[in-house]
């Protein structure tokens, strides 16, 4: 775990991770296998709605990465920092709840200025989610790890509550938000595809995010934290508990935005499971890219891919997207193990070196 | 009144059972050194274990299948994050995940497409002779199913077991310190990985509650976060399976306070109910970590020997 | 004392009912090296963070330079020149030399962080003190020795001229400590002020100008270091004549076995070609034969991190082992668990006792019967009148204060922990007793006491293999002396005719001699 934490991502560690990914998929196919359905056809129409075209690329994939980028973004900045932030799930919905609310109440009069503000509504809101678990931390010790998973639930009832309360939409009848006008939708890269200038932004961030931690002092200091905060505590000059504070929030807004991305640029509306578990894929992503902001471009897109294929493979074939879960889960765990299992080989190899050594002798 | 009253520890009983079972399990576990946040999808998987083994062949087969679920959810949890030393909260997260998914997943494959509400057998109350029969509390306490009566009886059992036994004494010293058992002679991945089970199987059976006493079927997802309750419940418990059981009964209170208002209070939306049990586990963890009850190594991994 | 750099009167620190500084003073002079010595738990460490700013008194003064600035936090210390090196290294590992010195100060150029900048002033800072390393390097590639002088070199970079230093040479090998004191006396000679906590009296003679005793919390002398001699000293520290481990060495009346070791005897460990490997590296222990008789003690010298450790461990049954084998009054152990061997009469004082040797959270009774609970349990359940009654026994044989059954160890002074350890591991019945550093960091008191214990072991014909840094102790208590280079042992002599002098340049490496054994 520490040399992830660590930040040690390299091309090498990603073609490892994508090898995995290949290996997984073999035992995704196994699964499909098992279920009784047919696994050329689940396949074909996983690829197909993934990468089979430029339209599954530009209107399922990369729509799919959008959220997942940024939610891993903000996985990946707090634990580099060695803030356990599990709670991107929550920070996106209460994002997308707020910029719904923005969308919907405030458009007459913000006119052109709808989608920033909707943004930084989500932003706010996300930052707004996470202060509750950070303050925990900083003032009571508090894990993160459970108080941020308890906010993702209390999430998932503030956005229940809405959507049949204060949000839902005019007729009462669905548990839902009314559509948002089109002032407040995120405008399409192109008339003819459903990407959106959210998965540009969530793109320029990832790259900014991934130069400020190389080249300003503040992002020198997030690593030093995160590797070892007493060193940077001792220094007299780091507020270590200041410091992580601001990340976890800074981890929040990144999240909260995914949210405000996803209602503003794709469902234009609120509902109930908003998120198909972004915030926890996530998870998956920032590992995959080794905590690197700018890895987790590449390895958003790849979940984003299986995402999209998986939607595809359960219209088409009626395979349940709940093994691709399944299968996104045994990549994380994957990955996790990845580092142990070669310390394993390199001690075994040590010991085999260390016999041979003697009997030369 | 008293019906009122009545009703309210039944229901409160009732929520506090699978809680209880959960949080005793992860209790053990972290008495153990060992924090499983895979105990949430050894919940849904004993939940949709008991579900199968309920179809099949009755209540019995429903409560082994729940308990053999939950058993090899934690033993993945086991194999990665004390055999091959990953980080325990991740690796719990995913197990976590990925037993939601698969869950859900089997279950459509299982049960139909659209996975329509099954029917199952459920455990019907087991009235105890003469306790209850005792007003107010006899329908409270001793007219529950079977697997209350375990929860009660097992939170006695297990510090029996921690506090006097032999084993207790090493599985209590590995959750302090894993490396002064090894120097013992002790076995402390062994003791880690025995945690764990215990833990899966009590989660396990938290899910087959769910489904056979509560419920009555399965739905996806609907360990509804009880796996991770269970660890503030740890903590209110402060680490003790009386102070669990304790602290279980208390949150099943919170969330059968529900019923209670629900009818008289309609201007409140249900979903404050809801979160009130998630609110109460922010408000509780902030005094977890105050005294020295938690485990020392808890969440630590055993030194690799290579280091 | 006009000129004082850095003054405490009167200090007062507790920890809960815990006093660590009861009435702690001391004034070091601008320009000295002031050495400040005591038994463990004497409240050295407290005092040096109540100057440094980590700790805020709850009386007394501190001044620096005539100026009050009792209860100043660590920012302000630095601020006013008062820097300390701290005993267990504060680096990110991942970081270089260079980023680790500018961490909370880094040189930036607009918002982009500098970091040739930062390794220029790095390598004038090395060029002014001459402590040399090299600013690019990664600082978990560097030996202790270095990442020491990474952690003085941080100190002054923040521009401390008042320097304290926590036990410095515990982790420093004999040319590592000749270094860091070349360094010291550059720096007072640039005219900075070195505070050193030691409980090493030959350098406290080596180095200081003066020296402050400190016990049970309080300075009980400061005294100018010409003026005083080692056993003066060592009276102050404990409050009575102590017999020093180095007398018996200077003076020559070591006292061996009740015989001296006969070659007739039996032989009770015998360790042939033992190999354990490390991964990336050449293996820690690397083909090492030998042999402990019954009523012997083998003392295994040399610097730490050369074996030693991994050779315990390997033959305690914590660490596998790759090759060679391990008899026990000629039985074959090498596949044997910790439990086995413990059973066929290894006894093993783990080097670490606070992770290894106890649980710290258990009472002094469960932590005497940790590894023999099966001793003391019926079908799996435990006796705990038994448990008492061992604990009442144990407690007073080895005098472990408080006398109390119920108290958790981690309540205990160093001394006292480790007579725990000692007293479980002694009074059980063994043939080989593995001692690894049995009294690091024991105060003065207890040294004395568990070496009469190891010497009536050995008497009573037991076998123990003795491993520690301290040359002194090895010279103290063994019969046959035997160091450890690079993971072998490379000469084995007989007491008589082991010293300092003949073992030093096998400790580091310059000599190697053919086995003798």
């Amino acid at each position: 775990m520490s040399a992830i934490l660590r930040g040690h991502a390299s091309t090498v560690r990603f073609l490892f991770g994508g090898s995995v990914v290949v290996v997984l998929l073999g035992v995704l196919a196994g699964t499909i296998a098992l279920g009784g359905f047919p696994v050329g056809a689940s396949l074909q129409s996983l690829v197909r709605g993934s990468i089979g075209s430029p339209d599954a690329l530009l209107s399922a994939t990369f729509v799919r990465a959008s959220p997942l980028l940024l939610t891993g973004l903000a996985v990946a900045l707090s634990f580099r920092s060695g803030v356990f932030n599990i709670g991107a799930e929550g920070q996106l919905v209460v994002g997308a709840a707020a910029a719904t609310f923005v969308a919907i109440r405030a458009e007459q009069w913000l006119d052109v200025w709808t989608v920033p503000v909707e943004l930084a509504a989500a932003a706010a809101a996300g930052i707004a989610w996470a202060i509750v678990p950070a303050w925990l931390r900083r003032r009571f010790r508090v894990p993160e790890v459970i108080t941020t998973i308890m906010m993702n639930f209390l999430a998932t009832f503030l956005v229940s509550y809405l959507v049949r309360g204060p949000l839902q939409e005019p007729t009462r009848v669905y548990p839902q938000s009314s559509t948002f006008a089109e002032l407040a939708r995120i405008p399409t890269v192109h008339p003819m595809v459903r990407l959106h200038w959210g998965f540009v932004l969530a793109i320029l961030l990832a790259l900014f995010l991934g130069w400020a931690l190389r080249h300003t002092a503040s992002g020198f200091r997030i690593i030093a934290v995160g590797v070892n905060p007493r060193a940077a505590e001792e220094t007299g000059r780091i507020d270590v508990d200041r410091l992580t504070w601001l990340v976890f929030l800074g981890s929040g807004a990144l999240a909260g935005l995914a949210g405000g991305i996803e209602v503003g640029g794709v469902t234009y509306a609120l509902y109930d499971n908003v998120s198909p578990g972004y915030g926890y894929t996530a998870i998956a992503v920032a590992l995959l890219a080794g905590l690197q902001p700018v890895m987790v471009v590449p390895s958003a897109i790849l979940f984003g891919g299986l995402s999209a294929g998986a939607a595809a493979m359960q219209r088409d074939v009626a395979v349940p997207a709940g093994f691709v879960e399944f299968v996104q889960a045994l990549i994380i765990l994957a990955l996790l193990a990845a580092p142990h299992i070669v310390a394993f080989m390199q001690q075994r190899l040590a010991r085999l070196q260390a016999v041979e050594q003697q009997g030369a002798r | 009144m008293e019906t009122l009253l009545t009703a309210f520890l039944a229901s409160t009983v009732r929520t506090a059972t699978p809680l209880a079972l959960a949080s005793l399990g992860e209790g053990m576990c972290e008495r153990a050194g060992v924090i499983n946040l895979g105990m949430e999808g050894t919940i849904i998987a004993g939940a949709f274990g008991a579900a199968v083994g309920a179809a099949a062949g009755g209540t019995v087969l429903g409560i082994a299948g729940g308990a053999l679920a939950g058993l090899v959810v934690s033993c993945v949890f086991g194999i990665f994050a004390i055999w091959l030393r990953t980080d325990q909260i991740i690796t719990g997260t995913a197990v976590t995940l990925g037993a939601l998914g698969l869950t859900s997943a089997l279950y459509r494959v299982t049960f139909g497409t659209q996975g329509v509400a099954l029917s199952i057998p459920t455990l019907a109350p087991l009235p105890l002779p003469l306790l209850s029969s005792i007003p107010v509390l006899g329908s409270a306490f001793f007219s529950q199913p079977v697997l209350t009566y375990i929860a009660f009886v097992l939170a006695p059992v297990c510090s029996w077991f921690l506090f006097r036994t032999r084993t207790g004494l090493i599985w209590r010293a590995t959750g302090e310190s894993p490396e002064a058992v090894r120097s013992a002679g002790g076995r402390p991945v062994q003791v880690q990985l025995l945690a764990t089970s215990l833990s899966g199987l009590l989660g396990g059976l938290a899910g087959a509650c769910l489904v056979l006493s509560q419920v009555g079927t399965f739905a996806d997802g609907m360990s509804a976060g009880r796996g991770f309750i269970a660890i503030a419940v740890v903590a209110l418990g402060r680490w003790h399976p009386s102070g669990i059981l304790a602290a279980s009964l208390l949150f099943g209170g919170s969330s059968a306070l529900q019923y209670l208002f629900q009818a008289a209070a309609t201007a409140i939306p249900y979903q404050v109910f809801l979160a009130l049990p998630y609110m109460m586990a922010l408000v509780v963890l902030t005094s977890g970590r105050r005294g020295h009850a938690a485990p020392a190594a808890l969440g630590g991994k055993l030194e690799n020997s290579l280091s | 004392m006009t000129d004082s750099a850095l003054e405490a009167i009167h200090i007062v620190k507790r920890f809960g009912s815990v006093e660590a500084n009861r009435d702690a003073n001391l004034s070091v002079g601008a320009g000295e090296i002031h050495a400040v010595v005591g038994e463990n738990g004497a409240g050295k460490s407290t005092l040096m963070r109540v100057l440094a700013g980590l700790f805020v008194p709850d009386a007394g003064t501190v001044r620096v330079h005539g100026r009050n600035v009792t209860g100043w936090d660590t920012r302000r210390a630095i601020a006013a020149g008062v820097g300390m090196v701290h005993q267990h290294f504060m680096l990110v590992p991942t970081l270089t030399v260079a980023e680790n010195l500018v961490l909370g100060q880094e040189p930036t150029r607009g918002v982009r962080l500098d970091l040739a900048a930062a390794s220029e002033s790095v390598n004038s800072l090395c060029a002014r003190t001459g402590l040399r390393v090299d600013p690019s390097r990664r600082v978990d590639a560097l030996s202790v020795g270095e990442a020491q002088r990474v952690e003085i070199l941080k100190v002054l970079y923040r521009g401390a001229r008042i320097l304290i230093l926590d036990e410095p040479t515990a982790v420093l090998s004999p040319p590592e400590v000749r270094e860091l004191w070349t360094v010291l006396r550059t720096l007072k000679a640039r005219g900075d002020t070195v505070v050193v906590i030691t409980h090493k009296l030959d350098e406290v003679a080596e180095i200081s100008d003066a020296v402050t005793v400190m016990r049970a919390g309080e300075t009980v002398g400061c005294l100018r270091t010409q003026d005083a001699t080692p056993a003066a000293i060592a009276r102050m520290m404990v409050g009575r004549d102590v017999v020093l481990a180095g007398d018996l060495v200077r003076h020559g009346d070591h006292a061996p076995g009740a015989a001296v070791p006969d070659v007739a005897r039996r032989v009770a460990l015998e360790v042939t070609d033992l190999v354990v490997a490390r991964p990336r590296q050449r293996p820690a222990v690397d083909g090492v034969s030998l042999v402990v008789r019954e009523g012997e003690i083998v003392g295994i010298a040399g610097v730490e991190g050369n074996g030693q450790t991994e050779l315990i461990e390997a033959l305690a049954g914590l660490r596998p082992t790759e090759a060679g084998s391990v008899r026990l009054n000629g039985r074959e152990i090498v596949a044997f668990d910790v439990r086995a061997r413990a059973d066929v009469g290894i006894s093993h004082i783990p080097e670490d006792r606070q992770r290894r040797g106890l649980v710290l959270e258990y009472s002094i009774a469960d932590n005497l019967i940790l590894g023999l609970q099966h001793r003391f349990a019926h079908r799996g359940v435990m006796q705990r009148d038994r448990v008492r009654r061992n604990a009442d026994r144990q407690i007073e044989a080895f005098d472990i204060r408080p006398p109390r059954p119920d108290v958790p160890a981690r309540a205990l002074s160093g001394g006292n922990q480790q007579k725990i350890v000692v007293a479980r591991e002694m009074g059980r019945d063994f043939s080989v007793l593995l001692a690894a550093q049995p009294t690091r960091g024991v105060d003065v008191g207890a040294i004395e006491f568990i070496h009469a214990r190891l010497r009536a072991a050995r008497d009573g014909g037991r076998a123990i293999l003795l491993v520690s840094a301290d040359l002194v102790e090895v010279l103290a208590l063994a019969d046959r002396v035997a160091v450890m280079y690079e993971g072998r042992i490379v000469v084995t002599l007989p007491r008589a005719q082991a010293s300092a002098e003949v073992l030093g340049p096998y400790m580091t490496g310059a000599q190697r001699g053919a086995k003798l054994s």
